[in-house]
């Protein structure tokens, strides 16, 4: 129990440290980024030389990095986020009004993709047909060799839901893992003296393969969360779907420094969280075993 | 080498002589326009028909496979080079500089590769020449693509820094320098090499996600991710195939590249 709240103290630790230099980072890349300090306002002939200072004097606390870092986590620490330079908006009205769409995405899609992991996995492992391996194989192979724009694309093509799209780029990493934890697992001697001794292969999975299996799973679905958001991107982006991934891409775009940095902090955090979950999840589980 | 490695040789052998000799197969260039034919099907005179600026796509497939195929390895001669010297450096000096090079290693990770990659590409400069557009992309590939290779690198030199040759050598009064160079890095080959091979159809694939989102290489030079960008404006599949062709070769050469490197990630696993 103490090593376990250790485990959870470090893990807070560190996610805290990590997400505030993914801020960070992301602010540098902004500010150094060519083009920064435009605004297409000033080209506006109505505007006075008074008002085209003044936006350019709105703009000028932006220019140090460092100032611009501090005084967005202070406000962050009250709730205010900033306001988007190229939508207008609150950035936190933003994140809240596309959030929704973006975690229904990924949720469907993860729970898709896992669902077809585990399905072959564990087929693959206890047919043990060098057939089906063979195909199953053969078919996460081509989907990893298809760049996730396009599943995108072909996915508005065909009609089909953004979430399949999400699902068919996350599955072949996954399969790849689970398959070869689980056909390691399946071909343990103690398994395989089970199995001739005729016991039941639920009684195997549940009881024999499933503990062994279930911390190395947990870790490669903590780095599948990170998959899904960075293919969250393309695919809302492509897909017309307005959710975050569709926002931080238009962020990038319009170089927009507080809409970024936001969205940069959310997914380090929501990376972070599911990895660490994950690690913490399979501490107890191996724990539970000892 | 297994047959399927075999063919897989064989297979990027071909494509790598189809793409060079690109100025002899379509001598009249990736840009010529023959604007009495329009998206045009394929015929004698264009194999794959033409784009809907009346480019030969043929040509543009062949010139944009060698830009794909002669700048991937590039970004991951940069990418490994930088995963060298941060991991393995930090790694064989170890204490807080490993430990300074992990936390790096770790932000980085700790954005997906696809949000970090567009981010990055979005906030250089879009409106550059075709040639600019390249080495920004690529660059970028390489410069932001070495954290993974770092992170096994940093490994494998910390294990290397505490084997017995090292400290023998140490013992002996080898300077630290000499002792880097030609001690360590040499036993850093093998994973040096596997990284370089894993980075390649990782960047193709990303190129090809950052053309089609508008953000590879620019007009009017081809490259997969900019010929693939032709899918987006796609009506239907069985009445235009043809347009499919680089997809097609896309996926065809990452699978190569997929089934020659089986032995290399083992290597770097």
């Amino acid at each position: 129990m103490r090593s376990l709240r250790w485990k959870i103290a470090g893990h807070v630790l560190a996610l805290v440290a990590t997400v505030l230099l993914g801020g960070l980072l992301s602010a540098t890349l902004v500010r150094l980024a060519p083009g920064f300090d435009t605004d297409e306002r000033e080209l506006d002939p109505h505007l006075s030389a008074e008002s085209v200072q003044a936006l350019r004097d709105a703009r000028h606390q932006d220019h140090n990095v460092f100032r611009f870092y501090f005084s967005y986590m202070k406000r962050a620490m009250t709730g205010d986020l900033g306001t988007s330079l190229a939508l207008g908006q609150p950035v936190r009205t933003l994140l809240r009004d596309r959030a929704p769409l973006t975690l229904r995405l990924l949720a469907i899609g993860l729970a898709l993709a896992w669902l077809l992991t585990l399905t072959l996995a564990l087929s693959a492992a206890w047919l043990r047909l060098s057939v089906f391996d063979t195909l199953t194989t053969a078919a996460s192979g081509t989907f990893l060799c298809i760049p996730a724009a396009v599943l995108a694309l072909l996915s508005v093509f065909w009609n089909a839901p953004g979430a399949l799209a999400i699902a068919l780029i996350v599955f072949p990493h996954t399969y790849r893992y689970a398959r070869n934890l689980l056909v390691k697992a399946y071909s343990r001697p103690h398994i395989i003296t089970a199995r001739a001794k005729g016991l039941g292969e639920a009684r195997i999975l549940f009881w024999h393969v499933v503990p062994v299996v279930t911390p190395q799973l947990l870790a490669v679905a903590g780095v599948s969360v990170s998959m899904a958001v960075g293919a969250a991107i393309p695919v809302e982006a492509l897909c017309g779907l307005a959710g975050i991934g569709q926002l931080a891409w238009q962020a990038a775009l319009a170089r927009d420094l507080p809409l970024l940095v936001n969205i940069t902090v959310l997914v380090t955090l929501v990376t972070l969280l599911a990895n660490s979950s994950a690690d913490v999840i399979g501490h107890v589980v191996r724990s539970q075993e000892v | 080498m297994s047959l399927w490695q075999k063919l897989a040789c064989v297979i990027l052998a071909l494509v790598l002589c189809g793409s060079v000799a690109a100025n002899w197969l379509a001598p009249a260039g990736y840009a010529k326009q023959y604007r009495e034919a329009t998206d045009a099907p394929p015929s004698r005179a264009h194999w794959l028909g033409t784009d809907e600026m009346g480019r030969d796509r043929f040509a543009r497939v062949l010139y944009g496979t060698r830009i794909s195929l002669l700048l991937a390895p590039a970004a991951a001669l940069l990418s490994t080079l930088m995963a060298a010297l941060i991991g393995g450096l930090a790694g064989y000096l170890g204490g807080i500089w490993a430990r300074m090079a992990m936390a790096v290693t770790d932000l980085f990770l700790s954005l997906p590769w696809l949000f970090l990659l567009i981010t990055a590409r979005a906030l250089m400069p879009l409106n550059v020449s075709p040639l600019i557009s390249v080495m920004v992309t690529f660059m970028l590939l390489g410069l932001l693509g070495w954290t993974t290779a770092a992170r096994v690198l940093c490994t494998t030199a910390a294990s290397l820094r505490g084997s017995d040759f090292v400290r023998q050598a140490q013992a002996a009064g080898l300077p630290a320098q000499r002792l880097f160079w030609v001690h360590v890095v040499p036993n850093l080959k093998p994973v040096l090499y596997a990284q370089f091979w894993i980075s390649i159809p990782v960047f193709i694939l990303s190129e090809a996600n950052l053309g089609i989102l508008g953000l590879g290489v620019a007009e009017p030079m081809p490259s997969w991710g900019s010929l693939l960008k032709e899918l987006e404006g796609l009506v239907s599949i069985g009445e235009e195939p043809w347009k499919f062709v680089p997809l097609i070769l896309l996926v065809v050469v990452v699978t190569s590249f997929q089934v020659l490197l089986s032995k290399q990630e083992e290597m770097a696993a």
